[in-house]
């Protein structure tokens, strides 16, 4: 056997299976209004924008070491921000769902240059105050409904489709769309160039550093471009809702502690994690939500004994065990004769 | 005397209370090649990592090109083609071979060092560019770290104890690839405990002692008393 024999290759038997399987999976999803019941659409557009929000934390937490316990502020943001768009510069939804996008990274800049001065637990508590002000400060909006929110006018919500399968057709798309752009868009970002230097800062800062990575700036970058496609989802998410005040939509729990759980418990620093974390956290939810506050019980007990034994998540121990990678970033060499396991 | 590209002026260096460097004066010319040997614990790594950023310092102890750098980030650095191959390699677990040598490239300096350039001086990195680069072997690690200082152009580069836990047959390798590295024109300075090597490579050579310099002179007139004299200090 000579080293000739040997070749290097990035994609592997299982990603190309995996992205077939991928395409088939989405166009059943895409045709899912015509299979699926009004409940399970609700379910699954739910579960979507969930997937969305993870693998964007994934990538701020897992890629850029930016543990922020205060995403709820960019989720409840882009929320008020579509009401407010709607409501009063006659925006149409889908254009107040961009624009959302582009204010939450307008805001996001500050937020960004005050938070940076803070490292580690510092950065998580300031993330999670920052939230707290963007929380109280909408509250006082008397306008948007203040402390008890307001919910969207009929005409408005009648201008995205004026019947109702429609409706609930179309946002069930936007959050399928959403999910796809997303996960498509964390991949591509982690194979290009600067995509190479959040690799190589996460494996070592002080060599990346040395190497003319300017830091703060890769950070600062992914910061920004997430907080804006986390309030374009939270837009979307109260697009759903039809309803908004600032304690759904500023809230810890449903925006960032289940979140976190997600990624957790799929394998943080992957992007396969997110999506095996979205199905298990669903899984859970729709099964033990008749259980009340043990539901909540059983979801922290299980977060804590995946920390204890497995801290690189579902995932990290199926990488670990099969040597399978489905969105294929790394290389990997082949041996002659051996077929290709993964 | 060709006009000096980097130079400390009284540099002084601190962990917290502790000091580590005290007033240290040196200067590297123009394709001048710099060793600096001392004991461990002499400051030695402390001076490599104030000058690349590492660490801060206080205004105009370190000045490059005319220009002070003594209170710039790393990256600020570096983007000025100051590179350094740093003690333990510090390679990128994650990445591969040929990506280790691309983030090297990030800074975007011009100059003859490419990919192609960096397999022509080390041809079983070409070999190994798709493996992880925590899969080879110590010394093919030593590799990539200077091919990855390369990739930026730098006109200094550091050598930060480049034969530290390397077989001597490898480092014997290394030694012999240097030529081809400094031969394009660029300046160096190699930090190194192995003193006929450093002395061997170098023209001038620099000694340190408990934070400070102990002895600074050309080094093939160096005596091998004054040197172990600097070097642990004794009368």
């Amino acid at each position: 056997m000579t080293l000739q024999d040997y070749h290097v290759t990035r994609s592997s038997n299982a990603a190309r299976v995996a992205a077939i399987l991928g395409a088939v999976a989405l166009i059943i999803l895409v045709a899912a209004p015509w299979w699926a019941g009004r409940a399970d659409m609700r379910l699954m557009g739910e579960l979507f924008l969930y997937l969305a929000l993870a693998s964007l934390w994934n990538l701020m937490a897992g890629y850029a070491g930016l543990v922020s316990v205060g995403q709820q502020a960019f989720v409840g943001f882009g929320g008020y921000m579509l009401f407010a768009l709607t409501m009063f510069a006659g925006l149409h939804p889908i254009a107040a769902i961009v624009c959302a996008g582009v204010l939450g990274a307008l805001v996001s800049i500050p937020v960004a240059v005050l938070i940076f001065r803070l490292r580690g637990a510092y950065f998580a508590i300031g993330t999670w105050v920052i939230a707290e002000v963007f929380r109280l400060g909408f509250a006082q909006i008397s306008a948007l409904g203040g402390g008890s929110g307001s919910s969207l006018p009929v005409a408005i919500v009648k201008s995205l489709a004026s019947k109702r399968a429609m409706r609930e057709s179309l946002s069930y798309w936007l959050a399928l769309g959403a999910a796809v752009i997303v996960v498509t868009a964390v991949y591509l970002f982690l194979r290009s160039r600067k995509g190479l230097a959040l690799t190589a800062i996460r494996d070592n800062e002080l060599a990346a550093g040395s190497l003319g990575i300017d830091i703060w700036r890769t950070k600062f970058v992914v910061y920004v471009v997430t907080s804006a496609l986390t309030a374009m989802i939270g837009a979307l998410i109260f697009l759903q809702k039809l309803r908004i005040s600032p304690d759904a939509a500023f809230s810890v729990n449903d925006w960032t502690a289940f979140v976190i759980f997600i990624v957790v418990i799929g394998g943080i620093g992957t992007i396969e994690g997110p999506i095996i974390g979205t199905l298990v956290f669903f899984a859970l939810r729709e099964t033990l939500a008749d259980l009340g506050t043990i539901y909540l019980i059983v979801l922290g007990v299980v977060a804590i004994v995946m920390m204890l034994k497995a801290p690189k998540g579902i995932w990290g121990l199926i990488r670990r065990r099969y040597d399978l990678q489905l969105f294929p970033l790394g290389y990997r060499v082949i041996a002659p004769g051996k077929s290709d396991k993964s | 005397m060709p006009e000096p590209i980097l130079q400390m002026h009284a540099l002084d260096a601190h962990y917290g209370d502790f000091q580590a460097l005290y007033g240290v004066d040196m200067e590297v010319s123009e394709g001048e090649v710099l060793a600096i040997i001392g004991s461990n614990g002499a400051g030695k790594t402390t001076l490599m990592r104030s000058i690349t950023g590492l660490l801060s310092n206080e205004p105009s102890q370190i000045t490059y090109h005319r220009e002070d750098i003594s209170s710039l980030r790393a990256d600020e650095v570096a983007m000025r083609g100051l590179a350094m191959v740093p003690e333990g390699r510090q390679l990128f677990p994650s990445l591969s071979v040929r990506e280790n040598l691309m983030i090297g490239a990030q800074v975007g300096r011009k100059g003859p060092w490419s990919l192609d350039a960096v397999y022509k001086l080390f041809p079983i990195l070409d070999e190994r560019k798709d493996q992880q680069s925590t899969s080879l072997s110590g010394g093919q690690q030593q590799m990539v770290a200077i091919g990855r200082a390369l990739m930026a152009n730098p006109d200094l580069i550091l050598f930060d104890e480049i034969s530290l836990g390397l077989a001597p047959i490898i480092i014997k390798d290394i030694y012999d690839a240097l030529p081809g590295i400094i031969g394009e024109g660029m300046s160096a300075i190699i930090v190194e405990q192995d003193i006929s090597k450093a002395l061997s490579v170098s023209s001038r050579v620099y000694c340190l002692q408990e934070g400070r310099v102990s002895l600074e002179g050309a080094s093939d007139t160096v005596s091998r008393e004054d040197i172990s004299r600097a070097y642990f200090g004794i009368e």
